[in-house]
């Protein structure tokens, strides 16, 4: 079953092989990636590492050149109305029309989507302390973000999709848009996919990630299991090394002189072993954050590992 | 099964006067949580407000789910949380905290296993009867943790076991006085 995933029932998303090209930077590296129902799914990686053009493919703005994409099993290019009005978008750039009022957004947002829950949306704007008479050019970037986190959830969409939603914005907002997350998956068990920088928010809400390096999948699966399969050991060698010790299974190696710390993938006893054929005393052994295989995983791939 | 332990609890004037003994710096605190709770309850249409004091710190290496694990038992090995008393719905708390709801319900497994929890079909997870016999022993594996940790620190800054323990001795004499 699991390998057939391609076409599991239960996938919202379904992204095959995908290859992207902007000139000639290649912003998609053959990207698969399937997201269930149900799930919190966090997407990571550096800047220009492909998040923003994935979540283009998803929403139809941007064609596959090669490979395939479906959102609930629609091709969001050939259908994108059958396809978005199912989905609640916040982008980035929170690209909303400035000229408009926000109960003129709202009526207008409205008109596209026939699930429209004007009750819930008022309800929303007074928990956001939006002024429905306030001019859209006028509000702060913290209520800019909260006016289009409204108008992202007010159609109870199946697929809540945010796109850096906390970037350069207050703790405040940035718990508003936590709990929107946390709300949409607990109320109705719809799905959320999201992209931030914010490893700490992607652990507190995520059920499972993936992070994308130049335009690669490099990591993908559920929280615990990336978490368990990583681990951070401290090696101790007898005698000076000039070069950070070649360990199997490390990421990256970090330190000087006698003690070297190594992010490593794989099972511990297979990595303990490693360390003891080299020479090294494991010191020190732990679960590393998410920063530092975030970190370690650029490195190694920047390293061509 | 845990469904045979099922049994009725008194309720009423327990509960009360285990919150008047709440102190007053803790006071202030609960009732910003708990409006917070109403408001969620309010939401999720449930009756009775609960009130857990859980705090999440991501990024510290120690998984979310085990956060909340190690917490209700701490709480429950400090008396905070007494037996037959409920905590608060997967979804309330996953709510409450910001966290991920299966990420809830994992630590709510993990601690119905170590049978410091009971779910009681249908009417929500209650702190096990047998929960306080379990109080001492959680209370130690508490603290063995810090005391591995602090044994540590000390071996990598050189500092003599005998040492560790004199700290200890004198900082137990300044705290006795302070409280005196």
């Amino acid at each position: 079953m699991k390998s057939n995933a391609s076409s599991a029932p239960d996938a919202v998303i379904e992204i095959a092989d995908v290859t992207r090209r902007f000139g000639s930077k290649l912003a998609l590296d053959h990207v698969t990636l399937t997201i269930p129902r149900g799930v919190v799914f966090g997407l990571i990686g550096a800047n220009g590492a492909g998040k923003t053009t994935l979540i283009k493919h998803i929403l139809g703005l941007l064609k596959a050149q090669s490979g395939s994409v479906r959102v609930f099993g629609l091709d969001p290019v050939a259908d994108p109305v059958g396809a978005l009005i199912r989905i609640g978008y916040l982008s980035e750039q929170r690209d909303l029309p400035v000229w408009m009022r926000v109960d003129e957004l709202l009526r207008y947002t409205q008109a596209f989507y026939p699930k429209w829950d004007a009750a819930y949306a008022e309800q929303l704007r007074g928990h956001f302390g939006l002024d429905p008479a306030a001019k859209i050019k006028n509000l702060s970037r913290g209520e800019c973000a909260k006016a289009g986190l409204l108008i992202a959830l007010a159609h109870r969409p199946e697929l809540l999709l945010l796109d850096e939603p906390s970037s350069g914005l207050d703790p405040v907002v940035r718990r508003d848009i936590l709990e929107a997350i946390i709300r949409t998956v607990v109320d109705e068990g719809r799905t959320v996919l999201f992209s931030s920088h914010l490893l700490d928010e992607i652990e507190r809400v995520s059920d499972c990630l993936a992070m994308m390096v130049d335009g690669r999948i490099v990591l993908n699966g559920p929280l615990d299991a990336i978490k368990e399969s990583h681990h951070r050991l401290t090696l101790c060698f007898d005698t000076v090394q000039s070069q950070p010790p070649a360990l199997a299974g490390a990421l990256s190696v970090s330190g000087a002189g006698r003690e070297w710390t190594a992010i490593c993938n794989g099972a511990l006893i297979e990595l303990t072993g490693a360390a003891v054929k080299l020479g090294a005393r494991v010191v020190d052994e732990g679960t590393p954050s998410f920063d530092d295989i975030f970190v370690a995983r650029v490195r190694a791939k920047s390293l061509g590992q | 099964m845990a469904g045979f332990r099922h049994r009725p609890t008194a309720n009423g004037s327990s509960v009360s006067s285990a919150a008047e003994k709440t102190e007053a710096a803790d006071k202030c605190i609960i009732v910003l949580i708990h409006l917070n709770n109403v408001r969620e309850h309010l939401i999720t249409g449930l009756s009775n407000p609960l009130i857990v004091q859980i705090h999440i710190s991501p990024n510290d290496g120690v998984p979310i789910y085990l956060q909340i694990v190690n917490q209700v038992k701490y709480l429950v090995g400090s008396g905070r949380l007494s037996p037959s008393e409920e905590i608060p719905p997967i979804r309330a708390l996953a709510q409450q905290l910001l966290v991920n709801p299966n990420t809830v319900a994992r630590a709510y497994l993990e601690l119905e296993r170590a049978g410091i929890v009971t779910k009681r079909h249908g009417a929500g997870t209650y702190v096990s009867e047998a929960g306080s016999p379990l109080a001492r022993r959680e209370r130690l594996k508490i603290l063995t943790q810090r005391g591995d940790a602090l044994l540590a620190e000390a071996r990598h800054m050189n500092i003599e076991f005998s040492e560790v323990i004199k700290l200890l001795r004198e900082r137990d004499e300044i705290l006795t006085q302070a409280k005196k």
